[in-house]
């Protein structure tokens, strides 16, 4: 089992990370070739990073679209960022006085997320117009993360796993130097789904999380007047 | 009018979210251009009779789209199908039908984006909803992204800043380049392309329109107000909807742009060559097309030596000229070519290049070089409509939001009874008036019809509570399509006006005896 999940989790790293890396360089090389920001928009480049705070951190958009989706949408959010927080201390030796301090905050905000989750995924059930637009894959992104929290919250409330093996088992992965992982049926399925999370990540929806940083209606600047916004495509027509 | 043949949305006494009815307007589908228009335009005539040849070309071209529009790519892969857009669309709220939401028009699209270049798509279709292109899925995109109105309402609601509009964009220019143009918009670019403006008025035509315009104003005011066309050496150029110069309510704004001159003492000019403000290129999401339309204004701005430019009353001519024309010509800031560096040395420095109507009456307003009988407007109580391509992908004035208040202010200061519509309703929530795009056409008259629902009934609102009896707006798109459906749902069609129809009525020319 160990060394099925430090194959697992070394494949998963590498895909998620070339992945990504591969998605981000094919979202920045694209050029926008108009300035289509969606009106009223900040004028300066500084405003622009004040929009695109405000969406990633608030989710203004979607908060003026749709109440019932912010509020879950945002409990599981800042669910899984509490959560991941905390979750750094099985990836460095020496946990920082920080960290130790949100240890609590991520131990609790698990239960938001699942919440979060729940909400999200009765969503597609009882709303005539979600059910229509959900695709099979979107059912099981919410059941797999919810499946991720539920086993997590097992582990810490009700059937512990030792967190110091699981620990040396990551710090140990890291500098390549594999140590037993404890055998735990709810840390196999956590971690299982987690790696397919990973592997999936750069082919999925879930790309909207670096999206949502190369949107041009949200992350250009309202400066027309200003500035040409000439793609290298765009010029080479003005050269016929 | 004719009883339509189709049902007119109720007024609902709550606004809630109607139920689907899917497949209500799959029978919605405009004339297809002819070869001889497609091929004037240098797109293909007709679909190829092999259908795997089109199939190869469509994906082709799809690809090709990826490359070039950052939007385009981002936006296939970022959606979650969170549903935040679902309701926001006024096609579906008047229309009912699922794939007018949004996100469901943008599937249209995206599966095939994801059976053709994702793996997923590629090893599990059903899963992902992805699914092969077939010619049913063409004439379902020919339908469908037909039926929108690039009216952008649902991106300020999508957390990712989703824009249907460029999603339809890239499935007209497809649809073009592989030879099923829609009618409507492709004969309009014929048009433009060959003699200057959409309605293909010829220059002379031209001419005795605006003498006749003369003697109108000159029977109306006694005052001899000047429609100069062609003067070379004017101070402004006015760029404005070619429907401005015969169509009704929009000739009476004209007249106001005209009175506005005459009240500043400033000399203007339009062009016969450049008689047009309006670019569809925009509607099919053609970049090379949209230049062109939009270079015969430059060429037009040197030809002249005029020091500024200025655009019409038009909703999408607006965002062309103000978000793109720097971009495709060199007309503002930047530009570096030759006859860019030229225009930019004959222009004023001093005004934003180019200038709204509003933004250059509101200027003249604030210098106090105009006057108003602001009891001439008395009659009117008077709401603002505003134009989805003003408020949601261009600006006016200084700061984000000057489109909003620009207009109101202008009628604020000509009239003295003015009240909004629900808030819900207008500024950046703004509602298309339904025949924007596009889709102003009469073989979409139950789309148009539709469509406008949602005004409609802010509209009924205001009429029903303070009185409204004119709703005032500055787009010569929102303007015929109001004139035609108004009546509709029980209004009376000149309903609706401009805003330099107000300041017509109320400004002081200055030299009356
Ligand atoms: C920059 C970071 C991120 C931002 C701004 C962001 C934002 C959003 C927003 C606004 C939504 C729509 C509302 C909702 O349904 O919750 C959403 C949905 C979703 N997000 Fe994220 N997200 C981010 C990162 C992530 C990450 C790292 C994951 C992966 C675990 C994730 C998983 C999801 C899922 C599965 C949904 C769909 C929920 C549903 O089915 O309704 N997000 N995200
Ligand atoms: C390699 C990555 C991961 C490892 C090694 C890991 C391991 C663990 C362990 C050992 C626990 C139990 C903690 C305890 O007993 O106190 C836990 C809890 C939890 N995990 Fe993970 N997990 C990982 C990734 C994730 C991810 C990606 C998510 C979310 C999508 C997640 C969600 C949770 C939740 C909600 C809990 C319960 C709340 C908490 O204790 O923080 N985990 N995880
Ligand atoms: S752009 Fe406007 S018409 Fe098109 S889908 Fe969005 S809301 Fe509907
Ligand atoms: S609001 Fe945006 S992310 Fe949500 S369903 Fe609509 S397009 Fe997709």
């Amino acid at each position: 089992m160990t060394l099925f999940f430090a194959i697992l989790f070394y494949l998963a790293f590498a895909i998620l990370i070339a992945g990504l890396a591969y998605k981000i360089y094919d979202f920045a090389r694209t050029p926008a070739p108009l300035s289509i920001p969606t009106t009223p928009a900040p004028t300066t480049r500084p405003g622009v990073a004040f929009r695109m705070a405000r969406e990633v951190v608030l989710f203004e958009s979607l908060f003026k679209g749709n109440l019932w989706i912010w509020l879950f949408g945002w409990m599981f959010h800042m669910g899984l960022f509490l959560v991941l927080v905390r979750h750094l201390r099985y990836f460095v030796a020496d946990v920082p006085a920080w960290l130790l301090f949100v240890q609590p905050f991520g131990k609790y905000a698990g239960f938001m997320m699942v919440a979060g989750l729940g909400g999200l995924w009765a969503r597609r059930f009882l709303v005539e117009r979600i059910r229509y637009i959900s695709t099979p894959s979107d059912h099981l992104w919410l059941a797999m993360l919810l499946v991720i929290g539920l086993t997590g919250l097992g582990m810490t409330f009700l059937m512990h796993t030792d967190i110091v093996a699981v620990k040396a088992f990551f710090l140990g992965l890291m500098s390549f130097d594999i140590q037993a992982l404890p055998a735990h049926p709810g840390l196999f399925i956590h971690l299982l789904l987690v790696a397919l999370l990973m592997i999936l990540f750069p082919f999925s929806k879930l790309l909207h999380a670096p999206g949502v940083f190369f949107s041009p209606t949200r992350n250009q600047a309202d400066n027309p007047r200003e500035t040409r916004h000439l793609a290298p495509w765009a010029a080479q027509i003005e050269k016929n | 009018m004719a009883a339509p043949e189709f049902e007119i949305p109720k007024f609902r006494e709550f606004p809630t979210v109607p139920a689907m009815v899917p497949g209500a307007m799959a029978h919605s589908k405009p004339y297809v251009a002819n070869e001889k228009i497609q091929e004037a335009l240098g797109f293909q005539g007709k679909l190829d009779e092999d259908w795997q040849v089109t199939h190869d070309k469509v994906i082709g071209k799809f690809g090709e789209l990826l490359g070039k529009y950052r939007s385009l790519k981002v936006f296939m892969d970022s959606c979650v199908h969170c549903g935040s857009c679902t309701d926001k669309c006024h096609y579906f709220i008047g229309t009912n039908d699922p794939k007018n939401m949004p996100v469901a028009r943008q599937e249209l699209m995206r599966s095939i984006y994801r059976r053709y270049f994702t793996l997923p798509g590629k090893i599990a279709p059903k899963l992902v909803g992805a699914r092969d292109l077939t010619k049913e899925v063409l004439d379902e995109w020919f339908s469908y992204f037909w039926q929108c109105s690039e009216c952008r309402r649902c991106s300020v609601f999508c957390p990712y800043g989703i824009d249907t509009a460029e999603v339809t964009m890239a499935a007209r220019h497809i649809l073009d380049s592989v030879g099923y143009g829609q009618k409507y918009s492709n004969e309009i670019l014929g048009k433009v392309n060959k003699i200057g403006n959409n309605l293909g008025l010829p220059g002379p035509a031209l001419e005795d329109t605006l003498l006749g315009l003369e003697e109108d104003v000159k029977d109306d005011t006694g005052v001899d107000v000047k429609y100069p066309l062609d003067v070379q050496g004017a101070e402004v150029l006015l760029v404005t909807p070619s429907a401005d110069f015969f169509a009704e309510p929009h000739i009476e704004s004209l007249i106001g742009y005209g009175k506005v001159f005459h009240a500043a003492g400033i000399s203007w000019t339009l062009s016969s060559y450049a008689s047009e403000a309006g670019n569809f290129g925009l509607f099919n999401g053609d970049y090379n097309m949209m230049r062109k339309v939009a270079m015969r204004i430059r060429e037009q701005a040197l030809e002249l030596g005029v020091k500024r430019i200025v655009v019409g009353e038009c909703g999408h001519a607006w965002r062309v000229a103000y978000a793109f024309w720097n971009t495709l010509t060199g007309l503002g800031a930047g530009g570096d070519d030759p006859f860019a560096v030229e225009l930019q040395k004959q222009l004023d420095p001093k005004y934003k290049q180019p200038s709204h109507i509003c933004e250059f009456t509101w200027d003249l307003i604030q210098q106090g070089r105009l006057k108003f009988d602001k009891e001439a407007n008395d009659s009117r109580i008077i709401t603002f409509h505003d134009s989805c391509n003003v408020a949601r992908a261009s600006r006016m004035g200084d700061y984000a939001g000057g489109q909003f208040d620009i207009p109101r202010n202008i009628i604020k200061a000509v009239a003295n009874k003015f009240v909004d519509m629900d808030e819900a309703t207008i500024r950046e929530t703004t509602f298309c008036c339904g025949g924007g795009g596009g889709v102003l056409t009469d073989d979409l008259l139950e789309l148009r019809v539709k469509g406008a629902f949602p005004r409609m009934e802010a509209l009924q609102h205001v009429v029903d509570k303070h009185g409204v009896n004119f709703m005032a707006t500055i787009c010569a798109i929102c303007k015929a399509q109001f004139t035609k459906v108004l009546p509709y749902y029980g209004f009376n069609m000149r309903l609706v006006g401009g805003v330099h129809q107000l300041v017509s009525t109320a400004i002081r020319l200055g030299d009356e005896q």
